[in-house]
């Protein structure tokens, strides 16, 4: 065999090697940098380099489904969840959908019901209340786009 | 398990990937021949289909257990393993030909019989992902796993050496002719029974603490599992006489303990309590010798492996000075798939398939394949971030972690970083109990990243037809509270 074909061959294949490493960053691409992103979203002051604008979220972003859920402080602070139609139940029982441990919430302690495309939050009578931005929620309360929910020390967003 | 719409699953990009790895795996098959007969044989490609067809199958049966797992485990383990068995066969072939022997068939040899194992290894991990359909379920048989893990890391160390001795590291269980290495299952039954431990003790290990020089320290009682989990580690040390698995086990536990607590004096107190303890064992080697002379063996070996005292000596140096010549040899781009020499190298096929394979494909390729464990673990610690359960989050943290930590001891041992010890390399190295174990791991790491990425609809709870849900209280581990 042709020493020609040996060298191409040779190389060839560490390229191939290589392409395979780079299809591979490519596909994981997206959420390898997730979490820095969701760290910036929290450090940023409000209204200030901000990519949400925080001010008129109802306003700014109607006629947009919430596709996910971004927990964007406390330990969980980066998770996201994939919003679908069934509803999303928050605390610290190992059961619930986004299992948080945080001193300051209940084992039951909120949760998150689809309406006809709309999302509502409801307080599951927790100790320490729930939060949307800074009104403490009584009943099924509409969560609009980039909200805060606040929930001890944790922070959730939904998101288009 | 019906699929969200408006949701990617991602398993088609997992197929794509799976075919570009498996035409590399050809075309290694292919170099190889090329490099060693000059000419191909018209069954080059066999090995790579009939690995193609087998992770093909595991790919289906993903598909249908775990529709939203991650989609670059699988590829890049398959690489790496059809890279593995396309060595060994390379390996087979060499010998053929010093021998005049036949070309050899496709289930002979070391890479046949490797191939053979890569079939086993890939039916447990699908087992693995039909049984187990909530990895929350695991966490139920948290202490029957505990026990069966110290149980496997025990029972070399207490057979008689003719039973479990190969190459002076005390770690198997020989049976005919057949032999496993428990410790490689203990692996997997050890993380569980921690993670279970760790999320019924996070909140006491976290937060009761003496505050000393700016850092939080735990209380004295609460170090009570460490300690065990050293002196473990040190019989193992000791008795088993391999360096790494020690280090294996006793990382993987300071490791979890940290992503637990998050407090980073469970790394400086383990740190210190290793390299002390360590550094006894080399002092005792060298004064008392006894269990403790293996261990300085190999650290004197290490420290001096080019004099002229311990290169010729039986079970000196040898071995890693062949191996680092041949990784020099290389250089940057190698010699070619199939037209190094790593017959050179004793054990080539086991521990010192890097140094083999790092003769042929170079510093190129090797980052290329260490890249690649990279992405593993990165997608173990991934998984982690994603799942929604302590439990999860800390089986996989400290899954991807182990994987990562063997394939640093196995690679220093084989560089000169550190003292070499018999660890197998993940996927590539010649063994059936390594491969199986390995597979079962990733098959974890599928399930809790599928349980991560699942939109919520498509949750078991959501739907009646779906798998069942373990009955909530088996498997909610209480926190303990603290008093003060």
């Amino acid at each position: 065999m042709p020493e020609f074909v040996l060298t191409v061959a040779r190389f060839g294949f560490l390229i191939l090697l290589w392409i395979f490493v780079f299809t591979v960053v490519g596909v994981i691409r997206k959420d390898l940098f997730a979490g820095v992103r969701s760290k910036s979203l929290v450090a940023s002051p409000r209204g200030v380099g901000g990519v949400v604008p925080q001010g008129r979220p109802a306003k700014a972003k109607r006629g947009k489904a919430a596709r996910q859920l971004v927990v964007t402080a406390g330990q969980l602070a980066g998770t996201r969840i994939t919003l679908g139609e069934a509803q999303i139940t928050i605390g610290r029982a190992e059961d619930s959908t986004l299992v948080i441990t945080d001193d300051f919430a209940s084992a039951r302690h909120a949760r998150l019901v689809p309406r006809d495309g709309q999302w509502f939050v409801e307080d599951l009578g927790s100790t320490n209340g729930t939060y949307l931005d800074r009104g403490k929620v009584s009943g099924p309360t509409p969560v609009p786009l980039g909200v805060p929910i606040r929930i001890g020390r944790t922070s959730l967003e939904l998101r288009p | 398990m019906p699929r969200v719409p408006g949701t990617r699953t991602g398993r088609n990009a997992e197929l794509g990937l799976l075919a570009l790895a498996m035409i590399i795996v050809a075309a290694y098959g292919a170099t190889v021949e090329a490099n060693q007969f000059d000419k191909l044989t018209p069954t080059f490609w066999v090995p790579a289909a009939l690995l193609s067809v087998l992770f093909l199958a595991l790919h289906l049966v993903v598909r249908f257990t775990a529709l939203h797992a991650d989609p670059v485990l699988i590829p890049t383990v398959a690489l790496i393993n059809g890279l593995g068995v396309g060595f060994l066969r390379r390996l087979d072939l060499a010998k053929s030909i010093a021998e005049k022997q036949p070309e050899p068939g496709i289930f002979a040899g070391v890479g046949g019989r490797q191939l053979a194992w890569t079939l086993v290894a890939l039916v447990l991990a699908a087992v693995l992902l039909l049984v187990v359909r909530d990895h929350k379920a695991v966490s139920r048989y948290a202490y029957t796993l505990g026990l069966v893990g110290i149980v496997l890391v025990m029972i070399p160390a207490v057979l008689p050496g003719r039973f479990s001795e190969i190459n002076g590291a005390k770690l198997w269980i020989k049976i005919g002719g057949f032999s496993i290495q428990p410790g490689e299952f203990a692996k997997l039954a050890l993380v569980s029974f921690f993670a279970y431990y760790l999320v019924r003790k996070r909140e006491v290990l976290s937060l009761a603490s003496r505050r000393v020089l700016g850092i939080d320290f735990p209380r004295g009682r609460d170090l009570g599992p460490v300690i065990t989990v050293w002196l473990l580690s040190l019989l193992v040390l000791v008795f088993e006489k391999d360096l790494g698995t020690a280090l294996l086990y006793f990382g993987l536990f300071v490791v979890t303990l940290y992503v637990a607590t998050e407090r980073v004096s469970w790394l400086l107190i383990g740190l210190v309590m290793f390299f002390g303890g360590v550094y006894v064992a080399y002092l005792l080697g060298a004064s008392v010798g006894g269990p403790f002379a293996n261990f300085y063996d190999r650290a004197t070996v290490w420290l001096h492996p080019f004099d002229a005292e311990n290169y010729n000596r039986i079970g000196g140096s040898y071995q890693l000075v062949q191996g680092l010549l041949g990784l020099g040899t290389g250089g940057l781009f190698g010699t070619g798939p199939g037209a190094g020499s790593p017959g050179f190298v004793p054990e080539v096929r086991n521990d010192f398939i890097f140094a083999g394979m790092g003769e042929e494909i170079g510093l190129f390729g090797l980052s290329a394949l260490l890249v690649c464990y990279l992405l593993i673990v990165e997608r173990g610690l991934r998984a982690a971030l994603g799942v929604r359960d302590s439990f999860g989050k800390l089986v996989a943290g400290g899954l991807a972690f182990t994987l990562g930590l063997q394939v640093f001891v196995i690679l220093g041992g084989i560089t000169g970083l550190i003292p070499l010890t018999g660890q197998t390399t993940p996927f590539l190295s010649s063994g059936g109990s390594s491969l199986m174990a390995n597979w079962l791991l990733i098959a974890m790491l599928l399930r809790i990243s599928d349980a991560g990425r699942r939109p919520a609809a498509a949750g078991p709870a959501a739907q009646p037809g779906g798998p069942k849900q373990p009955p909530a209280q088996l498997h909610g581990a209480m926190t303990e509270v603290i008093k003060p």
